[in-house]
């Protein structure tokens, strides 16, 4: 679908008040889009459950309740365009297109995942459709994201470069390097920084000198706005326009995409630094609940569609679960295999 | 003959800079993918003027000038390698990797295995090294072993203008992260370098000088030590093979048993701190082979000392391995039985 999103619609005659998804996607995009986020919450579920059965190995970062983030960002990428991602990726590897039932075999530690099992859920990455990959260390993604675009400026394949990061990756030095390099060379890269308020248990009030990160952006003399992350049309409107603005050569920006995860930073988190009442406000501002509403009220999908539309996301998930498990484990003998291009190395 | 020497391109001499600077300038040429990134490797030349004038040959777009941003830098280079670049990044002296260590450990050696080879890091930085400028402890380092630790890049130490072109050019060519670690101190030395592309194979030992008595494994500017108190031990009637190590990872195993296997005895010379150092490896490798039965006498390393490289002339030359050091501990080494 997101091949056809390039060139959004213009819009229709007295549509010049509708939000901007309305305006600029057709029905069937909307829906997909939809489906995507519901796509990203059954994933993170399932994966959330399978952890609690035991069939996933180590720790994860879930993204529910920030969806409408990825989903967003991604409408204006083709599979030609890159992402870097972040621990909390597996929401964006699935808005880039990835087939969940290779992200769960993946996850089983299975060679039949998107790593052959030797990444996890922390290195998730599906190469041929842009994902550069998630990253276990914060910041580890924003030089690569503009290297990235460097490729892309120098060998003209016209790709844009989504570079995906959290909050506290703002107070990295790779981002201050990243953006300012980005800036001098022009390169087409759009930052998008998913605030969702607390690097693991720190929050951005404690931990930034800027109210806004979105500030930052007038240190490297590029575009910066904060929006409603978990208002699917807002991000995409804004990540549409930066997405423009790269590929016409005019250079990188930077958005504050406001969010909040649901769940914990990782599996081992007790919630000590946030309250109930904080969470179940911002469960209030369900992303995909206000894109329902969205589609609900503009006469693109009744109730009953979207019924049936969870129910089919349901089916999918359960059913990647169960081709996931059943494929095959590497082989211990293939352990260091993939080490070097040349085995003997 | 001596006319004929002239034009003889065999023969032709070229400096260790110059050497390093003709792969890059052949690289260039023949791939569009090829570019060159660095700290005022442009018009300045670069800090030991290696890149010298490419950047008017190439344009700043394939030789680019980068900001004080090591960190970055070296991650622009990775992102740049996973794409389809072939980025040549060179750091303006080899301690100030540690400013990108992220980006080379855990990112540049990793993302093949970690994606399961979906994608690799055909990546190159060139690390200016060693002491013996008077640049003082932090200009000074031999850092080569804290990459060698790392599965997934390759770390190479050319000790003579034909390698520092033809380990360059394998470098740019091989589909993985390479660290080269060039000795400030080699780059004005001159050696003969033959003409046009030629590669020298990564993970290949060379060996200088051939001997019967016993086996000198030498790195970088420690070859040339190393050879020159050959040179006198012969005088002595004590023959030293000399080992030029080349690649620390992988290393060359095969050259090095074999050589140990036939004089049975064992001294390596290293600039790098000796604790934990390359020669720390080496020993451990012969000690672990069959090799160890052939032994004569224990293993010695000589190696720079527990201390960060002094800015005094005397002290510097004082905390690594000097020609003197290298002749009293082969005579050590090889006393009693030659």
């Amino acid at each position: 679908m997101a091949d056809a999103l390039h060139q959004p619609l213009q819009p229709k005659n007295g549509q010049e008040n509708e939000p901007f998804a309305i305006r600029s996607y057709t029905p069937q995009q909307l829906k997909d889009a939809l489906r995507k986020m519901y796509l990203i919450r059954r994933f993170e579920e399932g994966a959330e459950d399978s952890y609690m059965r035991g069939l996933i190995h180590g720790t994860m970062h879930l993204s529910i309740g920030q969806e409408a983030s990825a989903v967003g960002a991604c409408m204006a990428l083709t599979d030609n365009d890159k992402i870097t991602s972040t621990h909390r990726g597996h929401g964006h590897c699935v808005a880039k297109g990835a087939d969940v039932s290779k992200m769960f075999a993946e996850f089983f530690g299975k060679e039949s995942g998107y790593c052959k099992g030797r990444g996890g859920s922390m290195h998730i990455a599906d190469v041929e459709k842009g994902n550069l990959g998630a990253n276990g260390i914060v910041g580890g993604g924003l030089p690569i994201a503009v290297g990235a675009a460097l490729s892309a400026k120098r060998l003209k394949t016209g790709a844009v470069t989504v570079c995906f990061f959290g909050d506290g990756a703002n107070n990295e030095g790779a981002f201050h390097e990243a953006l300012n390099m980005a800036a001098i060379w022009k390169l087409p890269v759009v930052f998008v920084c998913e605030n969702n308020q607390y690097g693991m248990s720190t929050s951005t009030e404690r931990s930034t000198a800027v109210t806004s990160i979105a500030d930052r952006a007038l240190a490297y003399a590029m575009p910066g706005s904060t929006v409603d992350g978990n208002d699917f049309s807002a991000v995409a409107e804004a990540v549409d326009t930066a997405v423009s603005r790269a590929r016409d050569g005019q250079g990188p920006s930077l958005i504050e995409s406001m969010t909040y995860r649901w769940r914990g930073h990782s599996k081992s988190d007790r919630n000590r630094y946030r309250t109930k009442d904080e969470i179940s406000v911002w469960m209030k501002r369900d992303p995909i609940g206000r894109m329902a509403k969205l589609l609900r009220d503009h006469k693109i999908m009744s109730e009953d569609d979207i019924a049936a539309l969870e129910t089919e996301v349901e089916a999918e998930i359960a059913e990647a679960i169960k081709k996931a498990r059943s494929g095959p484990d590497p082989l211990v003998s293939d352990a260091t295999k993939y080490v070097y291009a040349d085995a003997a190395a | 003959m001596t006319g004929e020497a002239h034009t003889d391109s065999s023969l032709r001499q070229l400096s260790y800079a110059e050497a390093i600077r003709e792969a890059m300038d052949i690289a260039l040429a023949a791939d569009e993918r090829v570019i060159l990134m660095g700290e005022d490797i442009g018009v300045y030349g670069g800090a030991f003027q290696v890149t010298g004038d490419l950047v008017h040959k190439y344009g700043e777009d394939r030789v680019m000038d980068t900001p004080i941003s090591e960190l970055g830098g070296a991650g622009v280079a990775v992102g740049a390698a996973m794409t389809g670049l072939r980025p040549v990044f060179e750091f303006q002296f080899s301690d100030f990797a540690a400013l990108a260590m992220e980006q080379i450990v855990n990112q540049a050696a990793k993302v093949r295995f970690m994606l399961g080879g979906a994608a690799s890091v055909p990546v190159v930085m060139r690390f200016p090294a060693g002491s013996g400028t008077g640049a003082a402890a932090q200009h000074s380092q031999s850092l080569e072993a804290w990459f060698g630790h790392v599965p997934g890049l390759k770390v190479v130490q050319p000790s003579t203008p034909e390698d520092a072109k033809g380990l360059l050019l394998a470098a740019i060519e091989d589909p993985d992260p390479v660290m080269i670690f060039e000795h400030k101190i080699l780059y004005k030395m001159k050696g003969t370098v033959p003409d046009g592309h030629y590669t020298t194979p990564i993970g290949t030992a060379a060996v200088r000088r051939s001997g019967a008595d016993l086996t000198i494994v030498a790195t970088s500017l420690m070859v040339h030590k190393a050879l020159e108190a050959a040179a006198t031990l012969a005088d002595e009637a004590v023959d030293a093979e000399v080992i030029d190590l080349r690649t620390v990872r992988p290393m060359d195993r095969d050259t090095v048993l074999a050589s140990v296997r036939k004089t049975g005895r064992l001294l390596c010379v290293y600039e790098g701190v000796k604790t934990l150092g390359v020669g720390a490896e080496v020993s451990a490798m012969v000690a672990e082979s069959d090799a160890f039965d052939f032994l004569d006498a224990p293993i010695v390393r000589l190696g720079g000392a527990e201390s960060p490289i002094p800015y005094n002339p005397e002290l510097e030359k004082a905390v690594v391995p000097q020609v003197p050091d290298i002749l009293n501990a082969a005579r050590q080494l090889a006393g009693g039985t030659v």
